[in-house]
């Protein structure tokens, strides 16, 4: 009797729980599963919105890695490019304001919340605000470099700079932000007592840092660096609004080609398979997390004791 | 978080007083031009949106305007349907937090307490929706939302948020819920309590900070969108505030700059989200920080 009872009470409790995550499970299914399956079955089909998709095996794959479509490589090269960049700038960048702040100078909060504000700003009005400060000719920033006597570049209207500008905009509007706080909280959880045996052995600020700091606070930074990476392949944004992915193309992001044929060309299929392949891409960094980095596995494991 | 590591002098030790001295001049001296610099553009937006056309066009430029335009402001209000954006906006972040916030809520819950079959694999679905772009399923949702008959409508970028609330949020409110010990669940469970009743008057009440932290994180990302809301919106008047901000840039009806006016559009666009920082700092530096514990 008690057994039965108390089975009957686990498969309500079963049932309870499946009720709780059912708004997950409908949104996951609806929004996220199935779009995942019918992009990939439109990657394999020419769709134009117009009338029912036709089979096209793999001639959306082949016309994009053959480069017939001249745009697909070079797009991944000005993505990459901006990645590589942008993710080592704006780790070391994020890296020493956390290391400055964490010196307990008078005004912490202060200086924090000026480097935090701009990550504040929306994607949007810092790209039109860093067109303003970046005007070739009545912009801020040819101003001040006319003053130092240094002939001003025409940043974003010129393709050999409007990629590093779009890089420059993208640092100031994150590197203060939720990264620079994370590794504050990283430096801070550093036990006093190395520094300490550090200090003892002779070691100064740069070899405290070198051989303290950067170890302990590895993971945070090898987590951030896939994190950023995949955050950083997606840049759209910026470059949609600061440049329209000009001048000449040159930053004509991934993001940028994908929206073009979606949505003005209405290459359905064809954007569906640049969808695919940039989520295989993002699928390899992920799995390259998962190996590399050991606090996933750490974690996996508290899991199942539970 | 643990207490502040690097308070005490340690570079006693190390080396003479005054050259210690020199180094924390030196480092103010840096740490106060770096912030200088970052708030800078900040500053420039602020003086454009003082000005007039002509000062706009001075050189040198002037760092201050000779008289505070600001009339700039009413005029960049009225020069685009603003009054629309920011409605359709506030409307678009209201609703979606709410559903965000209560969805995640519930669904936090089921994984954090309920026991069935399946949980832990469902679980890592969730975990792995983490790292999914959404750019990867945008084309069958627009077409989703397009058979619907959702588009140039706000449902689209609503909806989804009531029905699981994004990964993230069930993360961080599951990793929440299960630092509260269970024997508070059973204490009210013997009293016969629902598991609802459980949820809503034990647990709730005590993941106050992360609730306002899940809400904070979803008022920005609303706020601050733009992809989705630039496939889905198309008409004028359902614009939200970063589509529409494009506005001062595509639309030149009298062919006069309107740069100034656009900077005061983009300090109006953006200074809900920089109050909400002030008036919530705290959860703000408490969100991240459980973010990158994610880690």
């Amino acid at each position: 009797m008690a057994r039965r009872g108390s089975s009957r009470r686990a498969l309500r409790s079963a049932i309870e729980g499946y009720l709780y995550i059912l708004p997950w499970i409908i949104g996951f299914t609806a929004f996220t599963l199935g779009p995942m399956l019918a992009s990939l079955y439109l990657s394999f089909h020419h769709y134009s919105v117009l009338g029912a998709p036709r089979f096209a095996g793999l001639d959306n794959y082949i016309q994009a890695l053959s480069a017939k479509d001249p745009l697909f490589w070079m797009s991944w090269g000005r993505t990459w490019g901006y990645a590589l960049i942008f993710v080592p700038f704006g780790l070391s960048i994020s890296l020493t304001l956390a290391a400055m702040l964490n010196q307990q100078l008078k005004g912490t909060v202060l200086y924090r919340t000026l480097f935090f504000i701009p990550t504040l700003v929306p994607v949007v009005a810092s790209a039109l605000l860093w067109r303003w400060m970046l005007h070739p000719d009545i912009g801020l920033v040819n101003y001040l470099l006319w003053e130092l006597r240094i002939p001003g570049p025409r940043w974003l209207a010129d393709p050999s700079t409007a990629l590093l500008a779009l890089v420059g905009i993208s640092l100031w509007a994150s590197v203060g932000g939720s990264r620079m706080i994370i590794f504050l909280a990283g430096l801070q959880g550093v036990p006093e007592e190395l520094y300490d045996a550090a200090a003892i052995d002779g070691a100064n600020w740069w070899q405290k840092f070198m051989n303290v700091t950067l170890p302990m606070i590895s993971p945070t930074i090898f987590f951030n660096l896939v994190l950023g990476v995949i955050g950083a392949l997606r840049v759209f944004s910026i470059s949609f609004v600061a440049t329209e992915g000009g001048p000449a193309y040159a930053t004509w992001f991934y993001m940028l080609h994908l929206y073009d044929n979606a949505f003005r060309n209405f290459l359905m299929g064809y954007a569906s398979a640049l969808a695919w392949m940039f989520f295989l891409v993002v699928l390899v960094l992920t799995m390259l997390q998962f190996k590399l980095s050991g606090r996933w596995v750490f974690y996996a494991g508290e899991e199942a004791k539970d | 978080m643990s207490a502040p590591a690097f308070a005490q002098p340690r570079g006693s030790i190390v080396g003479a007083r005054g050259q210690r001295a020199l180094g924390r001049i030196a480092l103010y001296l840096i740490v106060t031009f770096l912030a200088a610099l970052f708030a800078l553009p900040l500053f420039w937006t602020v003086t454009t949106a003082l000005k007039t056309v002509q000062e706009l066009f001075v050189f040198p430029p002037t760092p201050f305007p000779q008289t505070l335009q600001w009339g700039n402001f009413p005029r960049a209000w009225t020069f685009v349907p603003f009054g629309a954006f920011y409605w359709n906006t506030a409307l678009i972040t209201v609703l979606g937090t709410l559903g965000a916030v209560l969805s995640s809520c519930l669904v936090a819950y089921g994984f954090a307490r309920g026991r069935f079959p399946g949980r832990t694999i469902l679980f890592y679905f969730v975990l792995s929706t983490l790292m999914l772009p959404p750019e990867v399923t945008i084309i069958p949702k627009y077409l989703i939302f397009k058979e619907l008959g959702w588009l140039d409508t706000f449902k689209p970028l609503i909806v989804p948020d009531w029905f699981g609330g994004g990964a993230f949020n069930i993360f961080l409110l599951r990793q929440f819920f299960m630092t509260i010990p269970r024997t508070f669940d059973e204490a009210a469970e013997i009293d016969g309590a629902s598991s609802f009743r459980i949820l809503w008057m034990i647990l709730l009440p005590l993941c106050g900070p992360a609730l306002i932290t899940v809400a904070i994180l979803s008022f920005l990302n609303h706020w601050n969108d733009f992809f989705e809301p630039l496939i889905y919106l198309n008409s004028p008047h359902m614009l939200t505030l970063s589509l529409g901000l494009r506005h001062f840039l595509i639309s030149p009806a009298d062919g006069q700059p309107k740069d100034h006016l656009l900077m005061a559009a983009v300090l109006m666009a953006a200074a809900p989200c920089v109050a909400l920082f002030f008036v919530a700092q705290r959860y703000f530096v408490r969100g991240i920080v459980m973010s990158g514990i994610k880690g």
